[in-house]
């Protein structure tokens, strides 16, 4: 059974037209799924539903086989404490207010988690290889690729079936993208990633299978590796041919 | 043949702490030179610098020189009418560059009554604004020049942008991260526009950025800058190819790696 699944999943924002247009996307646990889309794809309203942020306004979304209703408490408790998330801007999604203990620590106080919260703390940190006294310190006090690791902590101490990622390399330099890479590859031994991005390259290094997204419909899914070797649909294939490579110059 | 830019030496400081250190380069008439670097590395301060537009409280030292005239020391208003006539620039987000209440035609036309005047030359304002608009791609020219920057796309804003530094024929035009906050598609298409625009009229260009394969597009020839210091210099394909400085090689590794990913076979 899938964790996640969604069908003929339509979105409009009060009565606009559809962002999201029957849209059908199966989240399999052990399989990393991208989500590929550029910007007004409907990729950001998708991560909303997967959020419980939003409620499709046509075709069902459950969680494990059972709907998600607001009206069950029980399966919208299992749906909350089972996904969590890590946003774009390191800057903006960690409270400056709040000690990096706190921040960490907060996911298992909201959602009541029975865990030692020390014990859990550290050991999230110990996972994004951040140092135990990290946890006494502000957000300002790091840079912005140890702040991606202080959310990617936070997003991984409940530990959640399933983690989503909304573009969160798009805003570190090359480097630290692929120590934030190497670190997420580590981590989806241990939970499901989505991970939502523009950047083809990027979910193509950690993702079992993509979603390519253009104007709200799926234009094209699968295994990531036969869209990138076949890639069936013009859009998919403009995509790939507008991503930059290194190799056309050396 | 004279240098547009030709910078010494150059060590620009904050409260005494030098931000960048020694750097030396320079672009002569319609070469196209690009300058890599992560954040923190100085290469925006160094871009800013070559325009006289250090941010207050940094000093620069060293050789400036922009078409011959020394910027290092220089009273702003004695160099204030090199920007626009000699060098222009691009940034990374459009929408800072453009006044939001105003139609994106009259701010283009702007700029062309302003080199107009300095140039001395009569000039159809109307008519070159929908030229310079269509030459940089933007569609329906005549209904566009309508618009306000939030009615537009953000590729179309990064157009008008191009469009207004255009209109200055500068002989220096010095793009900043421009296409960084552009989609994927859009940026390969502002990428070859650039590229076309700055070869057709033979103007020097300064790229800067952070992604190697893009800076590689706009470019013949990059500058590799770490911590306020040039590391490596050199044409793209040997730079690439074959890099020496451990940072170069890093960087080089790092986009191979994303390279690898999306199946450089394809």
């Amino acid at each position: 059974m899938s964790l996640i699944d969604l069908s003929a999943v339509s979105f409009a924002y009060g009565r606009g037209r559809n962002v999201l247009d029957g849209i059908d996307l199966k989240i399999e646990a052990g399989r990393n799924l991208g989500i590929v889309g550029e910007s007004g794809s409907g990729k950001t309203t998708i991560l909303r539903l997967l959020l419980g942020l939003a409620r499709p306004t046509a075709g069902r979304m459950t969680f494990r086989g059972e709907g998600l209703d607001p009206g069950n408490r029980a399966v919208m408790r299992g749906f909350r404490r089972a996904v969590q998330a890590v946003f774009q801007d390191p800057y903006s999604s960690l409270d400056p207010r709040q000690k990096v203990f706190d921040i960490v620590a907060e996911p298992l106080r909201s959602l009541k988690i029975d865990m030692d919260i020390d014990d859990a703390v550290a050991g999230a940190l110990a996972s994004v290889d951040l140092p135990p006294d990290a946890a006494r310190r502000y957000p300002h006090e790091f840079s912005g690729g140890q702040r991606q690791r202080i959310a990617i902590a936070r997003a991984i101490v409940s530990r959640p079936e399933l983690v989503l990622a909304d573009e969160v390399v798009s805003a570190l330099d090359l480097t630290t993208r692929i120590r934030i890479v190497d670190l997420l590859k580590t981590l989806s031994e241990r939970t499901t990633l989505v991970l939502v991005s523009h950047d083809i390259g990027f979910v193509a290094l950690l993702c079992h299978d993509l979603v390519i997204l253009e104007k709200g419909r799926i234009v094209e899914q699968g295994a990531a590796r036969d869209i990138l070797s076949a890639p069936q649909h013009p859009y998919t294939r403009r995509l790939l041919d507008s991503t930059p490579r290194l190799m056309d110059f050396a | 043949m004279t240098d547009l830019l030709a910078i010494d030496d150059l060590t620009i400081r904050h409260a005494g702490r030098p931000l960048v250190a020694g750097v030396s380069f320079a672009i002569a008439p319609g070469e196209r030179v690009g300058l890599i670097g992560e954040s923190g590395s100085g290469k925006s301060l160094t871009a800013l610098a070559a325009i006289g537009l250090l941010p207050e409280g940094m000093t620069a030292s060293g050789s400036i020189r922009l078409a011959g005239r020394q910027l290092v020391g220089a009273a702003d208003r004695d160099i204030v009418g090199l920007r626009g006539s000699v060098v222009a620039t691009i940034f990374q987000e459009p929408l800072t560059a453009l006044d939001p209440l105003m139609r994106i035609g009259n701010q283009i036309a702007e700029v062309v009554r302003r080199r107009a005047r300095r140039d001395g030359q009569p000039v159809d304002v109307q008519a070159e604004v929908l030229a310079l608009m269509a030459r940089v791609a933007l569609p329906e020219p005549r209904r566009l020049a309508r618009a306000y920057p939030h009615e537009m796309s953000g590729g179309q804003r990064q157009r008008a942008a191009i469009a207004m530094a255009l209109a200055c024929k500068p002989r220096l035009l010095i793009a900043d991260e421009p296409t960084t906050a552009l989609d994927v598609t859009t940026q390969a298409e502002v990428l070859r526009l650039l590229e076309a625009l700055v070869r057709e009229d033979g103007m020097g260009l300064l790229f800067i950025g952070h992604d190697l394969p893009v800076v590689g597009a706009a470019v013949d020839r990059v500058l590799v800058l770490r911590g306020g210091e040039l590391v490596e210099a050199g044409p793209v394909a040997e730079v690439f190819g074959r890099p020496r400085h451990p940072y170069t090689i890093g960087l080089v590794e790092a986009a191979r790696t994303f390279d690898r990913a999306i199946g450089a076979a394809l």
